[in-house]
C-alpha cells in the first residue's frame, strides 16, 4: 500500500510540472503534436525509472554521512554530500547515454520511437529534480525510490501529453494574436495547474 | 580623437562597443530567455512567490553564467567536439557546488528555501543554451557580455513576477537582508475590519505561469515582430 501511495502521489500530488515545474523547457519546446509528446513523456519514465534507483545506490552507500561504513568503519564520519550534484549529473549523462546505446542495439523499434528524444533528457531538469527530491526525501528502501521515480515520470507523462492534445485543439481557436503559441500555453498550464491543485492533501 | 586610436591599435574594439551593447541588450528585450527563447524556465517559475528569493537565485545564475561562460570560452579549442556536453555539466555543476555552499554558509534560511532549486541551475536551459550557442564559438570578451546579458534578461522577469505575486499575495516586499516589510497599514485588512485581503491565489505556484503569459502578452503586443502563427 505504501508503494501505492508514492505511485500516485508522484502522478497527481506531486506532479512534476504542476507542482514544481521541473522541465518546463522541454515540456513547452516539444508539445506542439501528441506523438512527439508521447514519445518524450516515455522516454523521461524510462530515465527517471533508471537513474533514481541508481542515484538512490550512490547516495546511500558513496555520498551520505557515514555511507561508506560498508567499507571501512573508519568512514563513519565522512560526508560527502557536497558532491552529491556533480555526481548525479554524471549519473545521468552517463546513464543517458548507455541507455541510448543499448535500445539502439537490442530493441530498435522502441529506438525509433524514443531515439531523437534521449539526448535532450540528459539536460531535462525533471530527471535532476527526481534524483534531488529523492535525496531531499530520504526513502527507506531502493523499492520506494524507483516508485517515487517512475511515479513522477507517469506524472510528467501526463502532463505533456493533455498540453499536446490541447495545443493541438486550440489551433482552431481564435486566440489574441499576441499570446498565441507561447503565451496561451503558460496560462493554460497555469490552469491545469490550479485544477491538480485539488488533489492536494489526499492520503491513500 | 576615436580614428586616432583605431589606427594605434586597430585590431582592439572598445569596451561599449556596438557589438558589445547588442550582446548586452538584445537579451533584455527582443531576445529574451524566458519569455522569447523558452530557456531557463524551471527554476524560474518555482522560487518566486517572494522577491528575496527571486533575487538571490537570479545573482546565482548570473554568477554561474558568467563563470561558465568564461571558462568554456577559454577552453573553446581544447573540448572535443563529442564529449562536450558532458564537460560543460562538469564545469557548471562545479560552479553551482560553489554557489551553493556559500549560500549554506551565509544564507541558511533562503538556502533552505529555494531546496532543490540551487541543485537545479545545473539543469537550467539557459545557462546550457548559452554555452552551446555562445561561449563554444567565441572569445571570453563578448562570452561575459552575453552571460551578464542573458543573465539579467533572465533576472528582470524572475524580479516582476516575484514583485507581482509578493506584492498581491502577501501584501509586502522582502528584500536579503531587511526581512520582510508589510506596507499596508494593518487596519485595511478585512480581519481588523477594513476592506482589503490578500490573494492568495497569487501564492499558489500556477499563478506563476499566468503572470510570466500576461508578461508575454504585453510584450508582444508591444511588438508585433515577435507574433508566433
Amino acid at each position: 500500500m505504501e508503494y501505492f501511495s508514492i505511485f500516485v502521489k508522484g502522478i497527481f500530488v506531486e506532479n512534476m510540472i504542476f507542482a514544481y515545474f521541473l522541465g518546463m523547457c522541454s515540456y513547452l519546446a516539444v508539445s506542439k503534436t501528441v506523438k512527439t509528446a508521447n514519445g518524450l513523456g516515455l522516454a523521461v519514465i524510462f530515465v527517471l525509472g533508471i537513474t533514481v534507483p541508481i542515484n538512490y545506490l550512490l547516495e546511500n552507500y558513496v555520498l551520505k554521512e557515514g555511507a561508506l561504513t560498508w567499507l571501512d568503519p573508519t568512514f563513519a564520519t565522512v560526508d560527502l554530500s557536497f558532491l552529491s550534484f556533480i555526481m548525479f549529473i554524471a549519473v545521468i549523462a552517463s546513464m543517458v547515454q548507455l541507455v541510448e546505446m543499448i535500445v539502439e542495439k537490442f530493441a530498435p523499434a522502441l529506438y525509433g520511437a524514443l531515439g531523437i528524444f534521449l539526448p535532450l533528457i540528459a539536460v531535462n531538469c525533471s530527471i535532476l529534480g527526481g534524483a534531488l527530491f529523492m535525496q531531499e526525501r530520504q526513502y527507506p528502501s531502493i523499492g520506494e525510490a524507483t516508485t517515487f521515480g517512475l511515479g513522477s515520470g507517469v506524472g510528467w507523462w501526463l502532463a505533456i501529453v493533455a498540453i499536446a492534445a490541447i495545443r493541438e485543439k486550440i489551433r482552431y481557436s481564435n486566440v489574441p494574436a499576441p499570446l498565441q503559441g507561447l503565451g496561451i500555453t503558460y496560462i493554460i498550464t497555469g490552469l491545469m495547474g490550479i485544477a491538480f491543485m485539488s488533489f492536494m492533501g489526499i492520503e491513500i | 580623437m576615436s580614428t586616432e586610436n583605431s589606427a594605434i591599435t586597430p585590431k582592439r574594439e572598445s569596451l561599449f562597443s556596438k557589438k558589445n551593447r547588442k550582446l548586452l541588450k538584445d537579451p533584455l528585450g527582443d531576445s529574451n530567455p524566458i519569455t522569447i527563447q523558452v530557456l531557463g524556465i524551471c527554476s524560474a517559475l518555482a522560487i518566486t512567490v517572494q522577491l528575496q528569493q527571486a533575487v538571490i537565485m537570479s545573482l546565482s545564475v548570473l554568477f554561474v553564467m558568467i563563470g561558465g561562460n568564461v571558462i568554456v570560452s577559454l577552453l573553446r579549442n581544447l573540448i572535443p567536439d563529442r564529449i562536450r556536453i558532458i564537460v560543460q555539466l562538469v564545469i557548471i555543476a562545479s560552479l553551482v557546488i560553489i554557489v551553493d555552499e556559500v549560500l549554506k554558509a551565509y544564507q541558511p534560511d533562503i538556502s533552505e528555501k529555494l531546496s532543490v532549486f540551487v541543485g537545479l541551475i545545473i539543469t537550467n536551459c539557459i545557462i546550457m543554451g548559452r554555452l552551446e550557442a555562445f561561449a563554444l564559438a567565441n572569445k571570453p570578451g563578448p562570452s561575459v557580455f552575453d552571460a551578464i546579458g542573458n543573465g539579467m534578461g533572465y533576472a528582470w522577469v524572475l524580479l516582476a513576477v516575484s514583485i507581482v505575486r509578493e506584492i498581491f499575495g502577501s501584501g509586502a516586499i522582502s528584500l536579503p537582508g531587511m526581512g520582510q516589510v508589510k506596507f499596508l497599514p494593518q487596519e485595511w485588512f478585512i480581519s481588523s475590519g477594513g476592506f482589503y485581503e490578500n490573494n492568495n491565489l497569487m501564492i499558489l505556484p500556477p499563478m506563476a505561469l499566468v503572470v510570466v503569459g500576461i508578461i508575454i502578452w504585453i510584450q508582444r503586443s508591444r511588438n508585433e515582430a515577435l507574433i508566433e502563427d
